[in-house]
């Protein structure tokens, strides 16, 4: 099935806009902290984060949305840099295997640090 | 009051040259000579073997697209004087093929504009009685800067994307696109919005707008192209209510 680049585009923008907001959240959170900054980076807050399962959220919304523009980003930028068939059907799966990728890995690391 | 001026004129034949040199030529210069008008001194005068189009010599027909001093100007609508420089210089069109010397091959260019389908596409013309659809003075600002569109290349060859992306169709035509699309008299909108809407198509656009900068007619298919991509996200869909015919009896 033929996607057309005006979704692609849509979902390009939204993530965009997505991450922006989230990762802004998740600078914000560790402004907050009563701590401090620093003390917000130290092993034990840093996994506290994954044990709270709004924050963990928030960290997995910011890990597809950052990972979706990121690879059509990507994709975007090779197609301009070469043209041809074969070329890009490869860039689009390979971006899509790649930000599939991504997602696991990072979600793997979620949950794994949730259990900690 | 006369200025001379020296005129680098780029000069390359594909056929025959390994690589591209520059010719120079003093020139006099009035106030009000143009850059086409120095050429074809030069080409009557001194060399006659400059290879440069041109026809209607103002800013009409679009053929004497050039790059002058580094930016794509129309040479008939460049006047030496306001260059503001003793030294200048002439270079074909970029991101068009060259032919000789400062002729481009257009080819490519009308190619993406036919591709556009730059006609009214509406299946209720009225082919027997010549009946004309109504349109508001409204629908026609919708459109007019677009339609003064003279196809002369300069927004093609100031176009970053176009310059890596050859699949691109450039601002012109997808400015052209706009201008069919938003058109009240034209029904084919899911039709047009099929062509653009491709990994090639008006998303590639960096909004750079340079092709607006360089524009002779004062088009602006930056912004064209950016209200086609609104469209195609479903912003000012209610701008287009495609226009009825005009009926027997008087509009009231």
């Amino acid at each position: 099935m033929m996607v057309r680049e005006s979704s692609i585009m849509r979902i390009h923008y939204y993530t965009g806009l997505a991450a922006i907001i989230l990762v802004a959240i998740h600078i914000l959170f560790r402004l907050t902290v009563p701590e401090g900054y620093s003390a917000s980076l130290e092993y034990e807050n840093v996994i506290a984060n994954y044990k709270n399962i709004s924050y963990a959220l928030v960290l997995e919304l910011i890990l597809i949305t950052v990972a979706v523009h990121g690879f059509n980003g990507l994709r975007v930028i090779l197609l301009e840099l070469r043209q041809g068939d074969v070329w890009e059907s490869t860039v689009k799966w390979l971006c899509i295997a790649g930000a599939v990728g991504i997602i696991a890995y990072g979600t793997r690391t979620i949950i794994l640090a949730s259990m900690v | 009051m006369m200025k001379s001026v020296r005129i680098r004129v780029f000069r390359y034949n594909p056929a025959h040259d390994a690589s591209a040199r520059y010719d120079e030529f003093e020139v006099e210069a009035e106030r009000w000579t143009t850059v086409l008008d120095a050429l074809l001194y030069i080409k009557a005068h001194k060399d006659h073997s400059i290879a440069l189009r041109y026809s209607c010599r103002m800013a009409s027909c679009g053929s004497c697209g050039m790059v002058i001093n580094g930016i794509p100007r129309l040479a008939c609508y460049t006047k030496i004087y306001e260059l503001d420089s003793d030294v200048i210089t002439c270079k074909p069109l970029t991101n068009f093929p060259i032919i000789r010397d400062l002729a481009t091959d257009f080819s490519a260019f009308f190619a993406k504009h036919k591709s556009m389908k730059p006609y009214i596409i509406n299946d209720a013309v009225d082919r027997v009685d010549g009946r004309e659809f109504l349109q508001k003075p409204e629908e026609v600002e919708k459109y007019l800067q677009f339609s003064y569109c003279i196809k002369c290349g300069l927004c093609y060859a100031a176009c970053p994307t176009v310059a890596t992306d050859k699949r691109f169709p450039g601002p012109q035509a997808l400015a052209q696109m706009y201008r069919y699309l938003i058109d009240s008299r034209d029904s084919a909108t899911d039709e047009r919005l099929g062509i653009v809407d491709d990994r090639h198509g008006v998303w590639r656009c960096h909004f750079a707008g340079s092709c607006s900068m360089v524009c002779p007619k004062g088009v602006d298919p930056a912004l064209g192209i950016q209200l086609l991509r609104a469209y195609l996200l479903g912003i000012g869909r209610d701008n287009k209510i495609v226009a009825e015919l005009y009926s027997k009896e008087p509009p009231k």
